[in-house]
């Protein structure tokens, strides 16, 4: 495996590219608004996704009050309460997460780190964000109809998310439906620009196989997007044309509230193959960033390099090929053909095994590692705890037999959360503190980042791990209340009071965060360009933060894989990818360079 | 140090929750008790597991901590070791699945001499049919109903003549014997879920779903809508009484049926009109 980590070919001279091709920008607007530099893309991205996301916060806030202290808060009826969960659900799955880690770490990382000057399409890749933009928008839109917003559930099942008698469904669900379409275009801009990039871009040297793990991730969430993404808009579109034109795609005969509509003919579980169509993958197209970064970041903060980076990439394209054929484990208990249960339990739980594996590496990449324990890394480690946690919890719901008495319980609210919300928010925290120096080229403050980490990590366990047990008991999802049941114990109330005040505290702490990067812009202390001694390309830019171009007149040229360190015969632990071979035990520890290198470990 | 001993005490912790947990199965009143089994399989072979990584975890957090000058092993990949893990892990997944679908294939043959019941679900009640002493539903189309013919059954079926309807009272299932609960909604989704018989399905508009179960345990039981149908969705609730069987013939010979309920809102009279014509 030696033979990896170094170039045996022979030298290859740099691809340069003239100042004349790169069209810099030459006024404030097209420098900082209308810019098509994926880094400022990626920027405006992050900014939005997380401002959306703080909507979703206070929502999931105002849940918790309703369900911690029912009848206390009378201004939360049900009508409300229902609007609350499904916006902070599609906000956080699609509007946060699918944003942040495509739109804005992948626009970030994937030029950077691939050794390229900018994505291939600058000017449909500045598009995607407008359209994104534009899609929020709408979505905010929703809550100042009349009606307010949808409260159908995220998954907006048919016939209830356009019928009265749900919230919204006079307005709402429409806005939240074009809104999504309006989501899924600008997305295929992005996302197309990220595939060719990868594919089309990548700078001498860097192979597939060289590639660093996030862009391994990054790429194949992409690809699995553009090709999930099209059945959810499908499923808008005609849900859309069900409600203003009074098709019956989704809709057979009905009698509603008495009354015979005029509906006839179609059919409320197709809408529910097209969504998870669509639902699964989405679930992979923000696991596999996260998967991809946080090896990243162990491998880094760890000081060692990935361990099986082979069996990694593999496994995340294997993971990627089997999530188009799980979609039905959400529908156990839909109504459709149960001997399909057999089919998506083993399908699903097959792709434990390539999970699996990547869970062993990561671990196995500490294993004999030196480990420094920095807020990145503490986020690894909290991903671990968590995703193996959530992922566990996948195989009860996933054999489907287990997931009849589990399905729509607190169950799947505590497993979901766990897996697809507190992990990868994990691994976004950690990727935030980790590269934060490279685009502000100063470090963020450790002591609020100790605080912040360890309210997030141990609130967020608390929070998720005890309801799980309301779910076995039998507590519904989205009940508004709990009126008296023969089976719920009073205990279960007190714990939902718990679990609100914790996560009071959790999302506050939030705030403190949020505080960190502002404040760190100022007063951090300067990073210099390579503040972790990594080895990957983003750190060896001539300017921290990259300007427009990213790299100088040479692009780098790659003469290993990203995870040489340790190597036995370099001086130091670590050698950048661009590190000529002849230069091993020459002085290149270029944050050496910058007087005021800051301390790594905490 | 302190990070290694937290994520020990998370892993702990976690156990011991999980033992001394006060939250647990409510008792189970029907013969699903194979799921529960299914289930306790999952959670040892998945807690094993997630104890091993996480104690591992704090073993190298702790061992290999940072020191300034060492280097961390070189050893990218080790096949071995590889392999071994991804077939202990797919002797670990087949051990779950196996025993799941063994279970499965039973919940999805229903047992010949199940006795068919009906629930109708609708925005925000249930209302439930047996099918009366010929055995066998009547047909029924959503398009008949009406205020006087809640069910939409077919006046011109003489099989549904006899069924017993059952509109906002509860629901009787005789003790021990198994029953096919044919599930059918006229407006939203719903759910048919009483937390005691582990067994649950949608019910759809437009679709005839249904599951099976044989009650083991007496008693009157909640039954809950479990798919999201509106705002009234946390309020559409209702009960289940599990009795001898005696008990239970007694009670279902005073509910009213189909035909008796023609009578009495006059549908029969415009019904044989409707024939003579």
């Amino acid at each position: 495996m030696v033979d990896a980590a170094h170039d045996q070919v022979d030298f290859v001279p740099p691809a340069e590219v003239e100042e004349m091709e790169l069209y810099h920008p030459k006024s404030f607007l097209t420098k900082y608004v209308f810019s098509q530099d994926a880094k400022v893309i990626a920027i405006q991205y992050s900014f939005t996704a997380i401002a959306i996301g703080l909507v979703a916060l206070v929502l999931s806030w105002m849940m918790r009050l309703q369900l911690g202290f029912p009848e206390t808060f009378s201004f939360i009826e049900a009508e409300d309460y229902y609007q609350f969960i499904t916006m902070h659900g599609m906000i956080m799955v699609i509007y946060l997460l699918t944003a942040l880690f495509l739109g804005g770490f992948g626009n970030y990382l994937i030029p950077l780190m691939v050794g390229a000057r900018d994505m291939v399409f600058p000017y449909v890749n500045m598009l995607s964000y407008w359209i994104y933009l534009a899609a929020v928008l709408i979505l905010l839109a929703s809550f100042f109809v009349p009606g307010g917003p949808t409260g159908a559930g995220w998954t907006l099942y048919p016939p209830q998310a356009i019928l009265p008698g749900t919230p919204g469904a006079e307005g709402g669900i429409i806005l939240m439906l074009v809104s999504l379409a309006f989501f899924i275009v600008g997305f295929t801009m992005g996302g197309l620009n990220y595939v060719v990039t990868v594919l089309q871009a990548r700078t001498r040297g860097m192979t597939l196989m060289r590639m660093p793990l996030t862009i391994w991730g990054i790429f194949m969430a992409t690809v699995l997007a553009l090709l999930a993404f099209p059945a959810l808009f499908v499923g808008a579109v005609m849900m859309t044309l069900d409600s203003l034109l009074g098709t019956s795609f989704f809709m057979p005969a009905i009698v509603h509230m008495g009354e015979q509509l005029s509906y006839g003919g179609g059919s409320p579980v197709l809408f529910q193959h097209l969504f998870w169509f669509f639902g699964h993958p989405e679930v992979y197209i923000v696991a596999l960033p996260a998967f991809g970064i946080v090896s990243d970041l162990i491998s880094v903060h760890a000081r060692r390099h990935i361990f099986g980076y082979r069996l990694m990439v593999w496994a995340i394209v294997i993971i990627g090929g089997l999530s188009f054929i799980v979609w039905a484990h959400h529908m156990y208990v839909s109504g459709m053909n149960p001997w399909f249960g057999f089919f998506f339990a083993t399908t699903t739980l097959i792709i434990a095994i390539p999970t699996a594996i990547k869970v062993y590496n990561w671990v196995l990449t500490l294993w004999r590692g030196n480990i420094q324990l920095t807020i990145p890394m503490l986020f690894a480690l909290a991903f671990i705890v968590t995703f193996v946690n959530g992922g566990i919890t996948g195989l009860f719901l996933g054999n489907v037999v287990v997931d009849v008495p589990l399905s729509d319980t607190m169950f799947v609210v505590a497993h979901f959360h766990m897996v697809m919300g507190v992990a990868p928010i994990m691994v976004v925290f950690g990727a935030i503190y980790h590269w934060y120096p490279k685009m502000t080229g100063r470090m963020m403050n450790v002591a609020m980042g100790q605080i912040h980490f360890w309210i997030t990590f141990l609130g967020a366990y608390a929070i998720f791990l005890p309801l799980h047990y309301l779910g076995f008991l039998g507590v519904p999802r989205r009940y508004y209340e709990m009126t008296d049941t023969t089976f719920i114990p009073a205990s279960a109330q007190d714990l939902n009071a718990f679990v609100t005040v914790i996560a009071l505290v959790v999302g506050a702490a939030q705030l403190l965060f949020l505080f960190n990067i502002g404040w760190s812009l100022v007063n951090g202390k300067k990073s210099g360009p390579n503040p972790w001694r990594a080895t990957t390309l983003e750190w060896q830019t001539a300017q921290t933060p990259p300007g427009h171009g990213n790299f100088g007149k040479e692009l780098p040229v790659v003469h290993r894989w990203a995870y040489a360190f340790g190597l036995p015969d370099a001086t130091e632990d670590y050698v950048p990818q661009n590190l000529p071979p002849d230069q091993l035990n020459s002085d290149y520890d270029n944050s050496k360079l910058s007087p005021d290198t800051p301390q790594a470990a905490e | 140090m302190y990070v290694a001993v937290i994520l020990i005490l998370v892993a702990v912790g976690t156990v011991v929750f999980h033992f001394m947990s006060p939250w647990w199965w409510t008792p189970i009143a029907s013969n699903w008790g194979f799921i529960d089994n299914t289930i306790i399989i999952t959670f040892w072979i998945t807690g094993v597991v997630f104890v091993a990584v996480i104690l591992f975890t704090a073993y190298c957090v702790l061992r290999y901590r940072y020191q300034e000058g060492r280097r961390a092993e070189y050893e990218p990949e080790n096949k071995k070791l590889e392999w071994w893990l991804t077939g202990l892990t797919g002797v670990g997944v087949a051990g779950m699945l196996i025993p799941g679908l063994f279970v499965w294939n039973q919940f999805v043959n229903v047992p010949a001499e199940a006795a068919e019941i009906e629930v109708v679900g609708q925005q925000w009640n249930w209302s439930f049919r047996y099918p009366g002493k010929d055995g066998v539903m009547g047909t029924s189309n959503v398009r008949l109903i009406n205020d006087d013919n809640p069910f939409g059954l077919n006046p011109d079926d003489p099989n549904g003549r006899d069924d017993v309807l059952v509109d906002g009272d509860d629901l009787h299932l005789p003790l021990g014997a198994p029953v096919k609960v044919l599930l059918r909604s006229i407006d939203v989704l719903h759910d048919f879920y009483v937390p005691q018989f582990r067994a649950k399905m949608d019910m759809v508009p437009g679709l005839v779903t249904y599951f099976w179960l044989t009650p083991t345990r007496p008693g009157t039981f909640d039954i809950l809508c479990f798919e999201l149908c509106g705002i009234g969705h946390h309020a559409m609730r209702g009960s289940v009484v599990v009795e001898a069987k005696e008990d239970f013939e007694g009670w279902l010979g005073e509910q009213e049926t189909f035909a008796q309920a023609m009578r009495r809102t006059g549908t029969d009279k415009a019904l044989a009109l409707r024939a003579q014509q």
